[in-house]
C-alpha cells in the first residue's frame, strides 16, 4: 500500500487511477490512501460546471481545458454521469467530448457514475477531488451529471461554480425561483451561436440586477464551446472570482463550511451503518411491517430503530 | 433509491481505426450497463495510444475492443502494446465485430480472452464479464 502512496506521490498516473478506484468504493484501504494524501490537497483551484442535460457541460469543460493548456496549467477533469436507479449500472460518455486532451500528460480524465447520489454528484465526490488536488494538478474541474433546478451539491465542493444555461429554455421566471442560480458564481449562456442568447443573457442581468445590495453580482458571459469562443473570458472570470474569494476572506468561510458540509455527512454515513448493523434485516422489516401496516408512526420507528427519543 | 457501494466492474468500450459504425458497440454497452456495470465509451476513431490511455486513466477492470474494418490483426497488437507500456497487463480483454475465425488463435494468443461476432446474444457478454473481470486481484 506504501508503495502505490509513494508512485501517487512521484507523479504515476496509474497510481492516482487505482487510489481514485479504491476511493470510490469506499473500502478500508481507500480510506486509509485517502488519510494519507488529504494533507496533499487544499492546492488546486476546484471549478464545478453544472447545468442542463444537453447544455453543453462537457464540451465546455473540454474547451475549458484546452485554455487552461494554452496558459501552461495542468488539469484533472472528473466528469459524473447518472447510475440506473434499477441496474446501478452506468454509460460514461463525457470522455467522447474530451479526445483533443486523450494523450496530453497535463490532462487526466476520470469519468464517475453517481451511484444514486442526489445533487448532481457522486457518493464519494469530495474525496475523488481530494485525491485528484492532492496529485497537483492546476485546476480540478468538476462536471455534474445534467442538473436541473435543485441539484446544488456542487457547490459543497467546488470553490468556483460555473452554471451553464442555453437560449430558448425558458423566461426569466425560470431563472428567478429559488435553487440552482443562487450557486452560480460565474454563469455561462452556451450556444452562443444560437437565436436568443443575446436576450437570455440581458434576462439573467436584470434577474441578478434585483439582488440585494452589496451582494456580489457572478459575471455573464456569452461561450460557443464548440468553436472554442469565449473560453479566455471564462478562464478570466473564474481566476477573477478565485481573487475574489481570497481578498474577501471568503475563501477560508467557503472552505469552511465545505469541511463542516464532509465531516457531517461522513458522521451521518457512520451513524447509519452503525444502526444497520445493530439491527437484523428481519428486526428492521418486522419494524417497517408495523409502519407500512400503520400500527406504529415512522417517527416511532425510527426511535425504537436508533434508541433515541425525539423531543 | 441508493446503489450499494460495493465495487463495480469498470468497462472501456472502445473502436478502434477509422470505421464509423458503433451500432454494436453502443448494444454491448447498453447490455453491460444494464447488467450492472459502469460502461465508459469513448466514441469512434481511437487510435491505439488514445485507447490505452483511457484504460489506464479510467482504472478499467475490463476493455471490450469494437472492430468492423478487417484491421483487426494490425490495429489490436497495436493497442495491448500501448496498454503493456502503461503496466496494464492485467485487464481482462475481449472483442467483437467482423473477425474471420481462421484469426481466432491469433487473437487469443495476444490475450483476448473471448470474440463475440455478429448474432451473439448480449447476455452472453455480460455473464463472461462477471465471470471474469474479478477473477484476479488487481494491484
Amino acid at each position: 500500500m506504501d508503495s502505490l502512496v509513494e508512485r501517487f506521490l512521484g507523479g504515476d498516473r496509474r497510481a492516482l487511477a487505482r487510489i481514485i478506484s479504491r476511493v470510490e468504493a469506499e473500502s478500508p484501504d481507500g480510506r486509509q490512501y485517502l488519510r494519507e494524501l488529504f494533507p496533499h490537497s487544499g492546492k488546486s483551484h476546484t471549478v464545478g460546471i453544472t447545468g442542463g442535460a444537453g447544455s453543453g457541460k462537457s464540451t465546455l469543460t473540454a474547451a475549458l481545458t484546452a485554455e487552461y493548456r494554452r496558459r501552461s496549467k495542468t488539469v484533472g477533469i472528473v466528469a459524473v454521469d447518472p447510475s440506473s436507479p434499477f441496474t446501478h449500472g452506468a454509460i460514461l460518455g463525457d470522455r467522447i467530448r474530451m479526445q483533443e486532451h486523450a494523450l496530453d500528460p497535463g490532462v487526466f480524465v476520470r469519468s464517475m457514475a453517481g451511484r444514486g447520489a442526489l445533487g448532481g454528484v457522486a457518493p464519494t465526490i469530495d474525496g475523488v477531488v481530494a485525491v485528484m488536488d492532492a496529485f497537483g494538478f492546476d485546476y480540478v474541474l468538476i462536471e455534474t451529471v445534467g442538473a436541473g433546478q435543485d441539484e446544488v451539491e456542487i457547490a459543497g465542493t467546488a470553490l468556483t461554480t460555473v452554471l451553464v444555461n442555453n437560449p430558448g429554455t425558458g423566461d426569466d421566471i425560470q431563472a428567478m425561483k429559488a435553487g440552482i442560480l443562487e450557486i452560480a458564481d460565474v454563469l455561462v449562456v452556451n450556444k452562443a451561436d444560437h437565436p436568443g442568447a443575446d436576450l437570455l443573457a440581458s434576462q439573467l442581468r436584470a434577474l441578478l440586477s434585483l439582488a440585494p445590495p452589496g451582494q456580489r453580482r457572478p459575471p455573464i458571459l456569452k461561450t460557443t464551446a464548440t468553436k472554442g469562443e469565449g473560453l479566455d473570458l471564462l478562464a478570466d472570470a473564474i481566476q477573477e472570482h478565485r481573487e475574489y474569494l481570497e481578498h474577501s476572506g471568503e475563501m477560508e468561510t467557503t472552505r469552511a463550511a465545505q469541511a463542516r458540509h464532509q465531516v457531517l455527512a461522513i458522521a451521518r454515513q457512520i451513524l447509519l451503518e452503525r444502526i444497520r448493523r445493530s439491527t437484523s434485516d428481519a428486526e428492521l422489516s418486522s419494524l417497517v411491517g408495523r409502519v407500512a401496516a400503520r400500527e406504529l408512526d415512522p417517527l416511532s420507528a425510527a426511535e425504537e430503530l436508533t434508541g433515541i427519543a425525539l423531543d | 433509491m441508493t446503489a450499494p457501494t460495493t465495487t463495480k466492474i469498470r468497462v472501456l468500450i472502445a473502436k478502434p481505426g477509422l470505421d464509423g459504425h458503433d451500432r454494436g458497440a453502443k448494444v454491448v454497452a447498453r447490455a453491460l450497463r444494464d447488467g450492472g456495470c459502469e460502461v465508459i465509451y469513448t466514441g469512434i476513431r481511437q487510435t491505439p495510444e488514445m485507447i490505452a490511455e483511457a484504460a489506464l486513466q479510467e482504472d478499467v477492470d475490463v476493455v471490450g475492443l469494437s472492430i468492423l474494418s478487417g484491421a483487426h490483426l494490425e490495429l489490436f497488437p497495436r493497442v495491448i502494446d500501448e496498454m503493456k507500456k502503461r503496466g496494464l497487463d492485467d485487464v481482462l480483454l475481449f472483442c467483437g465485430g467482423i473477425i474471420p475465425e481462421e484469426d481466432t488463435k491469433s487473437l487469443e494468443a495476444l490475450g483476448f480472452k473471448a470474440i463475440f461476432r455478429p448474432g451473439t446474444n448480449t447476455q452472453d457478454i455480460v455473464k463472461f464479464v462477471y465471470a471474469n473481470a474479478h477473477a484476479h486481484p488487481r494491484n
